[in-house]
C-alpha cells in the first residue's frame, strides 16, 4: 500500500484526524433512527397536543374541549374506571408476578432460560387470541360454566364476561409476563450470598427475605408497576370483549370518537389527558424512587427518613410472615411448605399458558359452535379459513407488512444501535431512551396522531402507511435486542479490523455485522410479531380495503364470534410462537 | 486439651456425583483458632457451610458443645461467618449493618446503640458510622463484617478466605488485627485461606485439605516439621523431595534415588516398595562432608534480602532448593557444588 511510499511525518500524522472522522461517521449512523422518530412519532404526538387546544370550529386556541371532559359525568367516570382497572392490573400482576419471577431467579441459568418461555410465549401472544380464549372460558356457555352446571355446583350459568371481573382476569393475564420479565433482571442481579449472610446473623427466613431480598427487589417491583399501570392505560381489547358498558376505558372511547364520530379534537384531548397521566406517572416514579432503577440499575440508597421509616415496615412485615410461616409448618409440616413455592409458580404458569391453548383443540373443531370439548375434529374451519379471499387478502398483507416492517425497524435500529454502543456520554443514553419512547407512550395515542398525519399525507389505507406506524413501534425491541448483542461484543475487534486495513464500512460489513448476525435475525424476527399481530394502529391505518389478519379479527370479533376465529387465532398463536423460539434462541447462542 | 467447643462426627456431603466432602472427623478446642488450608475445590467452603447450617449434609452430625445442631436452623446456630467477599447489606448503613444481627436477636435499641459503636471502635471505623458499604474501600468493608461478626459474641466464628480480596499489606495488617480480636473475644475460630504463609502466621492447628479429605492435621510446625504426605510437604513451605525405592544396606535401610542413596532418619517406618525423602532447604547444607550428599551444577541464585536462595540442578534433572543466609558467600552460577544433609534432617513420605 501508499504506506511505505508516504513520507515518516505523514505516517504518524493522519492518526488523530482520523480516528475523528471514524467516530463521526459512527455516530451519523443514529441520523436515520432519530429522523424516523421525529417525523413519525414525535411530531404526530405533539400535533396532537396543538389539536386537543384547538376550536374544532373556529381554528383558533380553545379548551373546549377539556371542559367538556370535566363536565359530563360520563367521561370523568371513563377516566374513573381507567385508573381504576389500570392501577387494581398493576398490583395484581406484581402480587402474581412477584412470586413467579421470585422462583425464576432462584433456578440455575440453564433451567431459568427454559423456564422463562412459559413468559416469554404468553408475553408475544397476541392480546387477540387472548382475549377470543378468555371468551371461550369466561362466556354463558364457557368452559368454566359448562364444568360448574356440570357437576351441578350452580344451577344457571355465572356472570363471568361482560363485567369487571372478566376485565381484570383479561387484563391480569395480559400483564403478569411483562411484570416477570421487568421485575427479573433485578432479582436475578440480587447476591443471593447476602440472604445467607443475613440468616448467619440471626435473622430468620422471614427476616432475611423481606428486610434483605425483598428490599433489594424493590427497585425491580416498582418498575414493574410502573410499565404495566401505563401499559394498561392504553388498553381496549379487553374491556371491549371482557367488560361491560360499566367498564369502558378511555383507549376505547378515542376509538370512538374517531372511527364513528369524527371528532379529532375531542379524541385528541382525550388522548392528552391518557398521555399526561403516563407522564405524570413517570414524574412520580421519577421522585419517588429515580429513573436509573427502571433499566434495572443499582438503587443508589441515600440516608433519610423514608428510608428508616421502609426498614421499620418490613421488619414489622417480617415478623407478620414468620408468624405466618411458623403456623403453615406447624399445620403442613415443612416438606409441603417447601413445596409451596414451585407449586405456585406452576399454578401461575398455568395460568399465563392453558387458556390460549384452549384456541388450538376449537380451531380443530367439527361443530359449527365453539363448545369446549368439541364434539368432534375436523379441519374444516380450516377450509373455511383458507378459502376465504378475505381472510387469505388479510393474512397476505400482514406477512408482507411483517416482512417489510421488520426490514425497515431492523436496518434503522441496528444502525442506531450501534452507533450508541460506542457512547457512553449522558447523551447517548438520552436518544437511548428516545428510542425506547414508543414503547412507552400508550399506543392509542401514537395511533390517533398519526392517524391525523397520515390522513394529510395520503397515506390512510394505504401499505406503506402501516409498514411506517409499525416500524414506529418495533423499534424499539429492534434497538434494544442489537444493544444487547452489542454488550457482548469486543469494540478492540473494530481497532484491530481498522489497523489491518478495514475503513469503517468495510469493517461494519466484514466483521460486525457477521459476528452480531444472530442477534440482527432475532431483531428482525420481534420486530416482525410486533407488527404481525398489532392492531390499533392497523384499526386507524388500514382502512376498509387494506385490512390486517389482526384487524379482520377484531371485525369478526365485534361482529360474531365463530369457529373460523378459533382455526386463525391457531395459526397466528403457532406463528408467532415459532418465530418467538427461533429468535430466543438466536437471542442467545449469538 | 480443653474440652472441644465443635464436634465434626463423620460429615459427609456430596452434590449428585460429585463429593464435595468426603465423611469427615474433626473436633476443635474451646478458644482454639484453627485453620483450613487446601487447593481449590478442596472442601473447605463446604465444610464451613456445613458448620453453620447453610447447607444440609448428606451424612453425619456436628456437635457443638456436646449438643447435636442437626435441627438447629442456621440462625439460632451460635456461630458467626465472615464471608470471602464480605457480604455486607448495600441498603444499609454501616451502623445498620453492624446492629443488624442485634436487632435480629431483638436487643433493645440503646444497647444497640452502645455495641455498635463499641464494635466501629474495636475496628477503628467509629468515623464511618453512616456511611453505606459502598462508599468504603476494601479494606474498610471487611473490617465492618468482622464488627458484624463479632458485635454479637458468637462463641463460634467461621471465616473463609477473609482476606483473599486485599493486597498484601494490608493482609498483613489484617491478620494482627484477627489475632487480636480472636485473643480479645476468646471465641473459636475457624478460618478458611489458600494462603501458606498466612495459615502458619495465625493458626493454632492447620487443617490441611485435599480431594475433599483432611490430608493432615496438626500444628504449624507439626506440618512443617513432620508432613505425612508428599502433597502436605508440598503444599506447605518449599521442600526438595527425592523419590525412590528401599534398599537394605547392612542393617539400615535406604532409598535409592537417581540422585544418590540416602539413609532414611532413624525415626521412620518405611512401608511399601518405596518412597519420598522430604528435605527443607534450610536443612540443606553447602559442602562439608554430610551424611547424605548428591552433586549438582547451580542454575540459579535469587536474592531475597536476608536469604539468599540457590538453585542447584541435579541428576535426573531435578532442581533442588537450598537457602544460605545471606552474609555467606553464594556459589556463582555454573558452578559444580556438592550439598548434603544429616539423615534426622529428612522426613520420610510415602
Ligand atoms: N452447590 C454446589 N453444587 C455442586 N457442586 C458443588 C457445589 N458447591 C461446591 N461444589 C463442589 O464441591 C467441591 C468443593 O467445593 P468448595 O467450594 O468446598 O471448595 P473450596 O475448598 O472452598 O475451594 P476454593 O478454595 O476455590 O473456595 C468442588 O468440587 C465444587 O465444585
Ligand atoms: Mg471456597
Amino acid at each position: 500500500m501508499s504506506v511505505a511510499s508516504s513520507s515518516s511525518t505523514e505516517g504518524a500524522a493522519p492518526l488523530a484526524p482520523r480516528s475523528a472522522r471514524v467516530r463521526l461517521t459512527a455516530t451519523w449512523l443514529v441520523a436515520p433512527g432519530l429522523a424516523f422518530l421525529a417525523v413519525f412519532f414525535l411530531y404526530p404526538v405533539a400535533s396532537l397536543l396543538f389539536l386537543s387546544v384547538t376550536d374544532p370550529e373556529g381554528g383558533g386556541w380553545s379548551l373546549r374541549s377539556f371542559a367538556r371532559i370535566a363536565s359530563t359525568d360520563v367521561y370523568l367516570r371513563v377516566l374513573g374506571i381507567t385508573f381504576r382497572v389500570a392501577g387494581s392490573t398493576a398490583v395484581l400482576s406484581l402480587l402474581i408476578g412477584y412470586p413467579l419471577a421470585y422462583w425464576i431467579a432462584s433456578l440455575s441459568e440453564a433451567v431459568r432460560n427454559r423456564a422463562l418461555l412459559f413468559v416469554v410465549v404468553p408475553f408475544w401472544t397476541s392480546y387477540l387470541v387472548k382475549t377470543f380464549a378468555w371468551m371461550l372460558i369466561l362466556g354463558r356457555n364457557g368452559v368454566i360454566n359448562k364444568l360448574l352446571m356440570g357437576a351441578h355446583v350452580v344451577d344457571g350459568p355465572l356472570p363471568l364476561l361482560q363485567n369487571e371481573f372478566g376485565v381484570m382476569v383479561g387484563m391480569v393475564h395480559s400483564m403478569v409476563p411483562l411484570a416477570v420479565i421487568t421485575m427479573l433482571p433485578v432479582l436475578t442481579s440480587i447476591d443471593r450470598r447476602l440472604v445467607s449472610a443475613a440468616q448467619t446473623l440471626g435473622a430468620s427466613p422471614s427476616h432475611a427475605f423481606w428486610m434483605v431480598y425483598f428490599k433489594l427487589s424493590l427497585p425491580g417491583v416498582t418498575a414493574a408497576g410502573l410499565l404495566v399501570f401505563i401499559s394498561s392505560l392504553g388498553f381496549f381489547i379487553v374491556p371491549a370483549f371482557l367488560g361491560g358498558p360499566q367498564q369502558t376505558m378511555l383507549a376505547q372511547l378515542i376509538i370512538t370518537q374517531i372511527s364513528e364520530l369524527l371528532n379529532w379534537s375531542f379524541a385528541g384531548a382525550l388522548a392528552v389527558m391518557m398521555l399526561a397521566t403516563a407522564l405524570a406517572a413517570f414524574w412520580i416514579y421519577d421522585r419517588v424512587f429515580g429513573m436509573s432503577s427502571i433499566s434495572g440499575g443499582a438503587s443508589v440508597e441515600t440516608d433519610g427518613k423514608l428510608r428508616r421509616v421502609g426498614i421499620e415496615a418490613l421488619a414489622l412485615l417480617a415478623s407478620a410472615s414468620e408468624a405466618l410461616a411458623a403456623g403453615a409448618r406447624a399445620v403442613l409440616g415443612r416438606r409441603v411448605t417447601a413445596g409451596l413455592l414451585p407449586a405456585a409458580s406452576w399454578l401461575i404458569i398455568a395460568f399465563l399458558v392453558l387458556p390460549t391453548l384452549l384456541v388450538i383443540p376449537i380451531g380443530f373443531t367439527s361443530s359449527e359452535f365453539l363448545s369446549f370439548p368439541p364434539p368432534g375434529y375436523s379441519v374444516r374451519w380450516f377450509d373455511t379459513y383458507f378459502s376465504s379471499p378475505l381472510w387469505i387478502a388479510a393474512t397476505l398483507r400482514s406477512f408482507g407488512v411483517a416482512f417489510a416492517t421488520a426490514l425497515v425497524s431492523t436496518v434503522i435500529g441496528a444502525a442506531a444501535a450501534i452507533a450508541l454502543a460506542g457512547s457512553r456520554t449522558r447523551f447517548g443514553g438520552a436518544i437511548f431512551a428516545f428510542f425506547l419512547a414508543p414503547m412507552i407512550v400508550p399506543r392509542v395515542v401514537i395511533a390517533v396522531g398519526m392517524f391525523y398525519l397520515f390522513a394529510r399525507l395520503g397515506l390512510v389505507a394505504t401499505n406503506t402507511g402501516l409498514v411506517i406506524g409499525h416500524s414506529v413501534l418495533a423499534l424499539p425491541f429492534t434497538v434494544v435486542t442489537v444493544t444487547a448483542i452489542l454488550k457482548t461484543y469486543d469494540p478492540r475487534l473494530d481497532q484491530a479490523a481498522a489497523t489491518l486495513g478495514a475503513n469503517r464500512a468495510r469493517t461494519l460489513a466484514y466483521v460486525t455485522v457477521p459476528i452480531i448476525r444472530g442477534g440482527l435475525v432475532a431483531a428482525f424476527l420481534f420486530a416482525f410479531i410486533t407488527s404481525f399481530d398489532e392492531l390499533t394502529i392497523a384499526i386507524f391505518i388500514s382502512g376498509g380495503i387494506a385490512t390486517t389478519l389482526p384487524k379482520q379479527m377484531w371485525d369478526d370479533m365485534i361482529l360474531q364470534l365463530n369457529p373460523t376465529l378459533a382455526a386463525v387465532s391457531t395459526v397466528v398463536f403457532v406463528v408467532v410462537t415459532a418465530l418467538l423460539l427461533v429468535a430466543q434462541r438466536l437471542r442467545r447462542t449469538a | 486439651m480443653t474440652p472441644s467447643k465443635l464436634y465434626v462426627d463423620g460429615l459427609c456431603k456430596k452434590y449428585g456425583q460429585v463429593t464435595a466432602l468426603e465423611p469427615t472427623q474433626l473436633e476443635v478446642a474451646q478458644g482454639e483458632f484453627l485453620t483450613l488450608l487446601g487447593p481449590s475445590g478442596s472442601g473447605k467452603t463446604t465444610l464451613l457451610q456445613l458448620i453453620c447450617g447453610l447447607v444440609e449434609a448428606t451424612s453425619g452430625r456436628i456437635l457443638i458443645d456436646g449438643q447435636d445442631q442437626s435441627d438447629v436452623p442456621v440462625y439460632r446456630r451460635d456461630i458467626g461467618l465472615v464471608f470471602q467477599h464480605y457480604a455486607l447489606f448495600p441498603h444499609l448503613t454501616v451502623a445498620e449493618n453492624i446492629g443488624f444481627p442485634l436487632r435480629m436477636r431483638g436487643r433493645p435499641s440503646a444497647e444497640i446503640k452502645t455495641r455498635v459503636a463499641a464494635a466501629l471502635d474495636m475496628v477503628h471505623l467509629g468515623h464511618l458510622a453512616g456511611r453505606f458499604p459502598r462508599e468504603l474501600s476494601g479494606g474498610q468493608q471487611q473490617r465492618v463484617a468482622l464488627a458484624r461478626c463479632f458485635v454479637y459474641q458468637p462463641s463460634i466464628i467461621l471465616m473463609d478466605e477473609p482476606l483473599g480480596a486485599l493486597d498484601k499489606k494490608l493482609r498483613d495488617h489484617m491478620q494482627i488485627e484477627i489475632k487480636r480480636l480472636h485473643r480479645d473475644s476468646g471465641a473459636t475460630i475457624v478460618y478458611v485461606t489458600h494462603d501458606q504463609d498466612e495459615a502458619l502466621a495465625l493458626s493454632d492447628r492447620i487443617c490441611l485439605m485435599n480431594h475433599a479429605r483432611i490430608e493432615q492435621l496438626g500444628t504449624p510446625q507439626d506440618i512443617y516439621r513432620k508432613p505425612r504426605t508428599a502433597f502436605a510437604a508440598d503444599f506447605i513451605g518449599i521442600s526438595n523431595i527425592f523419590r525412590g525405592t528401599f534398599r537394605t544396606e547392612g542393617e539400615r535401610i535406604c532409598l535409592e534415588t537417581p540422585q544418590g542413596v540416602f539413609r532414611l532418619p532413624s525415626e521412620c517406618a518405611p512401608t511399601g516398595d518405596g518412597g519420598g525423602l522430604v528435605v527443607r532447604p534450610e536443612q540443606l547444607q553447602l559442602g562439608g562432608r554430610p551424611e547424605n550428599a548428591l552433586a549438582g551444577l547451580v542454575r540459579e541464585t535469587v536474592y531475597a534480602g536476608s536469604e539468599t536462595r540457590i538453585i542447584v540442578r541435579s541428576a535426573g534433572d531435578q532442581d533442588v532448593t537450598l537457602r544460605l543466609p545471606s552474609h555467606q558467600r553464594a556459589p556463582a552460577m555454573g558452578e559444580t557444588v556438592t550439598i548434603g544433609w544429616d539423615s534426622n534432617a529428612a522426613v520420610l513420605v510415602p
